[in-house]
């Protein structure tokens, strides 16, 4: 039972990290029709950005993590929407080239970080009470864990509550159903493509910070592992779909848990065979549209 | 498509091509012919170009960097057929590729211990290899075509990252794991191991790309390459003239990944072993750098891609360790030593302002025209 728990709740955290990542990547996909393949970038740059911060001012403690993440979310926010207006809005509506000018970004600049920062990943120092365990119904949970969750889960209603009580959420969830007629209307959508741009950015950026806490170290490939699990989970959960997402997130991160546990560390494997059963049974993913 | 695909296509129909065309065409074989003829007496000359190349050309550090871009750009151009002609977006070629090197590698591992004559026993590896590449091609065709676009992209992702995470697991010491798959020279015909025989290697490398660009002209020009053209165009007119665009696509598909594989043998044997590396996502990524930069609508704007790619990417290390490097000040060092941020940005580059890659840019300085010849002029909603 405490295994299960273990599993179940350590799933649930990664499952966080997931759908920080994913969230932005089916937002942007789900209005503007880009794979963003330099999200994990967004990621990287936000977690290291951060990491710098947060030792520079006060290392290992609350306020040098909280620093950190409040850097971490505007790195994140500012380079998605410099990104979008300065390099993605030139190619709109050319969707191959888009997302392969997004993939030269990640090799570029996953190149560049290894350059700055060096290629061996760099242990952080966390708060005390991140790196003890809380023992909930017989199994002993790392703490950090629970911040993970917590986190996602407000971003989770964060982003809810904006696209839905918002005029620019509403802008944006109309531009997801039916981005011409938005257009015909009258409204520019050009700027929810950098809102969103920018939201995904922030959440990727809030991602990175907590992907260094639970980790423990941030390295110039953090961005890239994070952002393939990203990838299944945006299609598993239906391209565009938030709800999809944070479903998808938990699930494929829980089912890589109880893989890696009882089946040997076949996590990875189980995550591909359960996309392309998906896939099969259920091309446009779970909550995914039906055009 | 580009003007020699249409010379091609009249000429077959043979519906009375003007003389010029046909001219036109016999320039085009005559020089691909003299090309490769230079190429392959090129380890008999003493040429040097200082900045390009690391020595002369019949040294064997400069024979083995240009057979190895010979295979990237036989890779390239296996890519280009997918990605090019049928319009799929595959995030999955390194796992053939793969397949190919590590493929043969174990197939050899597994013929050294049997009697076997060595002729026999490496040709039968080769077979082995062939035939594991063809069946591991339909299996993720048959699956992944299933679904179109960018779902098609991310099947092939994973296929290739379980493929990726295979390897390195290195399940009964087959695959090497991190260290990678070192060649078991056994039954390897004698002239193509050692650093002596760097030049059969080369020669090889050369006649692998001839293969590739051969097989893939065929299926260019076939009728069936003509649908997988036609679907990428319009596929929901392909469907309502009665063709199933599937069957033509899992064939590209196949023809490809059987293609990658030959060039994966190709590498094995002339890295004399296979790393963990060409089975990654990034891999796959590199590829698709190298046909976007040397032009998606021209098969050679793939094979100079290929060997443009390889050869500034090996330079561009060398230039990261000069001494006239190292005296930068960090600003500038730090970018300048890293050839794949480089290389990345002028791939971005290369997207934003120069849509027909290199072998666009002909064309595009006899026109004039801002835009890609082949693609009409667009216009945004912006």
């Amino acid at each position: 039972m405490d295994t299960v728990v273990l599993l179940l709740v350590t799933g649930l955290g990664l499952g966080a990290l997931y759908f920080l990542v994913a969230s932005g990547l089916s937002l942007i996909y789900g209005l503007m029709g880009v794979l963003n393949f330099a999200h994990g970038s967004f990621l990287t740059i936000s977690a290291f950005l951060g990491w710098e911060v947060g030792r520079r001012v006060s290392d290992g403690t609350w306020l040098g993590l909280g620093l950190s993440a409040l850097v971490g979310v505007a790195v994140g926010a500012i380079v998605a929407a410099a990104t979008e207006f300065l390099i993605i809005r030139r190619l709109y509506e050319r969707h191959i080239e888009q997302a392969l000018v997004t993939v030269g970004l990640s090799l570029a600049s996953v190149a560049l970080f290894e350059g700055i920062w060096g290629t061996d990943p760099i242990y952080t120092e966390r708060p005390d009470w991140l790196t003890e365990t809380t023992t909930v119904l017989g199994a002993r949970i790392p703490n950090d864990r629970f911040l993970l969750i917590a986190c996602a889960v407000l971003v989770l209603g964060g982003i809810v509550l904006f696209l839905h009580r918002t005029r620019y959420g509403l802008i944006i969830r109309a531009g997801v159903e039916n981005r011409h007629m938005v257009t015909a209307l009258g409204i520019d959508v050009r700027r929810a493509f950098t809102l969103v741009f920018a939201i995904g950015g922030a959440a990727a950026g809030l991602g990175g910070v907590l992907a260094s806490v639970y980790y423990g170290y941030v390295s110039a490939h953090l961005g890239s592992v994070l952002l393939i699990f990203a990838f299944i989970v945006t299609v598993i959960g239906g391209l565009g779909s938030l709800t999809g997402a944070a479903i998808a997130s938990v699930l494929v991160a829980v089912l890589q848990q109880f893989a890696n546990f009882y089946l040997a560390g076949t996590g990875d494997f189980v995550v591909v065979v359960a996309l392309a059963a998906v896939l099969l049974v259920r091309p446009r993913g779970l909550l995914g549209r039906t055009t | 498509m580009t003007q020699d695909d249409l010379t091609g296509s009249t000429g077959a129909t043979g519906t009375g091509a003007p003389a010029r065309a046909s001219r036109r065409r016999w320039l085009l074989v005559g020089g691909g012919l003299v090309a490769v003829a230079a190429l392959a007496v090129l380890p008999l000359l003493a040429i040097d170009v200082p900045g390009v190349l690391p020595g002369p050309t019949y040294t064997p550090g400069t024979l083995q960097l240009l057979a190895f871009a010979l295979l990237i750009a036989a890779l390239a151009l296996s890519y280009r057929m997918l990605f090019g002609l049928a319009g799929l977006l595959s995030f999955g070629h390194a796992l053939f590729f793969a397949a190919g090197a590590y493929g043969l590698g174990m197939a050899l591992d597994a013929f050294a211990p049997s009697d076997l004559p060595s002729g026999l026993a490496f040709t039968a590896a080769i077979g082995v290899t062939l035939v594991f590449g063809l069946v591991l091609a339909l299996t993720v065709g048959a699956l992944a075509l299933r679904v179109t676009g960018i779902s098609f992209a991310m099947v092939t992702l994973a296929f290739a990252q379980a493929g990726s995470v295979l390897i390195r697991r290195n399940p009964e010491q087959a695959t090497g794991g991190d260290e990678g798959l070192a060649l078991d020279i056994t039954h390897v015909p004698e002239g193509l191991v050692g650093v002596v025989h760097t030049r059969n290697l080369y020669w090889m490398a050369l006649g692998v790309l001839v293969l590739v660009y051969l097989v893939v002209l065929w299926v260019e020009r076939s009728r069936a390459g003509h649908v997988a053209e036609a679907a990428r165009e319009n596929e929901l007119r392909v469907r309502v003239i009665g063709v199933r665009p599937y069957t033509v696509r899992l064939l590209v598909f196949v023809v490809a990944s059987v293609l990658a594989a030959v060039a994966g043998m190709g590498y094995l044997l002339l890295q004399s072993g296979a790393a963990p590396r060409i089975a990654t996502a990034d891999f796959t990524l590199t590829i698709l750098v190298i046909v976007v930069l040397g032009g998606v609508g021209y098969r050679w704007g793939a094979i100079v891609g290929g060997i443009v790619y390889t050869l500034l990417d090996q330079r561009l290390t060398a230039l990261a360790g000069s001494p006239a490097i190292e005296a930068l000040p960090d600003v500038l060092r730090i970018p300048l030593s890293e050839p794949l941020f480089i290389l990345g940005t002028l791939f971005v580059l290369v997207v934003l302002f120069l849509p027909g890659g290199i072998a666009g840019l002909p064309g595009r300085i006899r026109t004039g025209r801002r835009s890609h010849p082949a693609e009409p002029l667009e216009t945004t909603d912006a």
